[in-house]
């Protein structure tokens, strides 16, 4: 019998397991239990959250392996982590750790200010972040296996996330509506693969599994993301800098098991404590935005 | 035939795209009153540790457990997990199957694959040949089956990776996933018999 590895099917399936799920930032093994306790579907390894970096400024890079390897062994959910854009080496190595997911992140500092990570070359299958259409299939294009629309990340507001999520179903409805002869316009007008944008016009629907990120704060924040429309979602700094990390982190996951039930809805939302400290978006000077990063 | 799919947690999704492929009437089951009127139940890949949790939470162990002396319930690679008597580690289980899994047990990610296989009982049943292409994800393998769990399909190295018990379905790997709807179809002939 004749066993196939890290084919594209392999790569888009790990995300189908994850959806309706809750990926949360973890910057420590004692906290990646917690997520995981908490019914994290996955968790994501770092150093410094979302709302740190943005804090401390300076290079973010990608984690040291070997408290990236720590969190590995203390969870047997799957566990991501990031590598900056366009430093295939930082995905190299995250490769060899075993990782099961990589993202290829705007959290991060950039590395290329030009090109993505050739993806298809790696058995990891990667993640990578998106504000409208065109970015996401070209990301599709370089073999990313799953998709996150990026929001703003570390800023506790989630308008920018709702933002990108409407503007990727709009530009998806669009499509779907406009007769043949008008795609390849349109692939030209958003910078768009041709092929993956076909597809995503027969599915209604990206071609791989679609979560939100970046701003996702509250169980009604997380409904609100799966009420519009996405796969499951990313929660970053929202759970380790609120008051309650263990309880959020579990109201995060019942509300999006639970996104249509206003009654669960409501019950999970009572009594949990100070969210995080949030950043304004709309008062935000443009260059501060990580969501630009990504070409 | 009204066949009800899980949906607290994975690629319930899939299987209901599957299901309705082949004209079953389907509903998303996220608390025990949705199982009411169902003929049967699938249970579908995720991450078990969630979707354990959230049955616990939502009363669904106990509801799902007494769904099962009555009805054919199939649990694909998670699903599998929740159906066994035994996971190696402290997590809820459903108890239902007389067999034992280990998780992840074929590694990380990386270790993830496809193959082909043949599964007689479902050949049978669709009366087709091809083998079934089956997608594996960080899956797990059937330890051991005892009881009256039997063996439906294993690896060429003999592992496990399909057993039944009655009208309970294990399956390590994804046919949802595939195009393929001949275990689906099985399936439907289990709640049917049943």
């Amino acid at each position: 019998m004749e066993e196939q590895k890290g084919s594209f099917a392999v790569k888009k399936g790990l995300a189908q397991m994850l959806k309706g799920g809750v990926i949360m930032d973890v910057v420590t093994p004692e906290q990646a239990k917690i997520a995981e306790e908490a019914g994290a579907c996955a968790v994501m390894a770092l150093e410094r959250v979302p709302a740190d970096i943005r804090a401390q400024g300076g290079v973010a890079r990608m984690s040291d392996p070997d408290m990236i390897l720590g969190i590995m062994d203390a969870v047997s959910i799957p566990v991501m982590a990031k590598a900056r854009i366009g430093h295939f080496v930082e995905a190299q190595i995250l490769e060899s750790l075993g990782i099961d997911y990589i993202d290829e992140s705007e959290v991060l500092t950039p590395a290329d200010n030009e090109y993505h990570i050739w993806k298809h070359d790696f058995k990891v299958p990667f993640v990578c972040g998106c504000r409208n259409l065109g970015e996401a299939m070209r990301r599709i294009g370089e073999g990313a296996a799953m998709m996150r629309t990026k929001g703003e990340a570390g800023t506790g507001d989630v308008v920018e996330a709702v933002y990108h999520a409407r503007t990727v179903h709009a530009e998806i409805r669009r499509l779907q509506n406009m007769p043949v002869e008008e795609v390849m316009t349109y692939a030209k007008e958003l910078g768009a693969p041709f092929e993956v944008l076909m597809e995503t016009r027969e599915l209604g629907r990206m071609p791989v599994v679609n979560f939100a990120a970046g701003g996702i704060a509250t169980p009604a924040d997380a409904a609100l993301m799966m009420q519009l429309g996405v796969d499951g979602v990313f929660v970053g700094s929202g759970i380790f800098k609120s008051g309650n990390p263990a309880k959020r982190a579990e109201a995060i996951v019942k509300a999006v098991t639970h996104y249509q039930d206003a009654k669960i809805l409501a019950d999970v939302s009572k009594n949990l404590g100070e969210a995080m400290v949030g950043i304004n978006v709309s008062t935000m000077p443009e260059e501060e935005k990580l969501a630009g990063r990504g070409w | 035939m009204k066949i009800g799919v899980l949906a607290l947690q994975g690629d319930f999704a899939e299987h209901i795209v599957m299901l309705k492929k082949l004209g079953a009437e389907t509903a998303e089951v996220r608390l025990p009153e949705h199982l009411n009127d169902l003929d049967g139940l699938i249970i579908p890949g995720g991450e078990s540790t969630t979707i354990g949790k959230l049955m616990v939470i939502y009363g669904l162990l106990e509801a799902i457990r007494e769904f099962g002396q009555g009805h054919a319930i199939w649990g694909t690679c998670a699903g599998a997990i929740l159906l066994s008597k035994d996971a190696r580690r402290d997590q809820p289980l459903l108890e239902l199957m007389d067999i034992t899994v280990e998780r992840n047990a074929f590694g990380r990610q990386v270790d993830s694959f496809e193959a082909a296989l043949d599964v007689e009982v479902v050949k049978k049943a669709t009366k087709t040949d091809a083998p079934f292409h089956a997608v594996f994800i960080r899956a797990p393998i059937i330890e051991s089956v005892s009881a009256d769990a039997e063996v439906l399909c294993a690896l060429d190295d003999g592992r496990i990776v399909a057993a039944q018990q009655g009208k309970l379905l294990a399956t390590s790997f994804h046919p949802e996933l595939t195009g393929d709807t001949r275990f689906h179809e099985y399936f439907l002939t289990l709640v049917e018999k049943f």
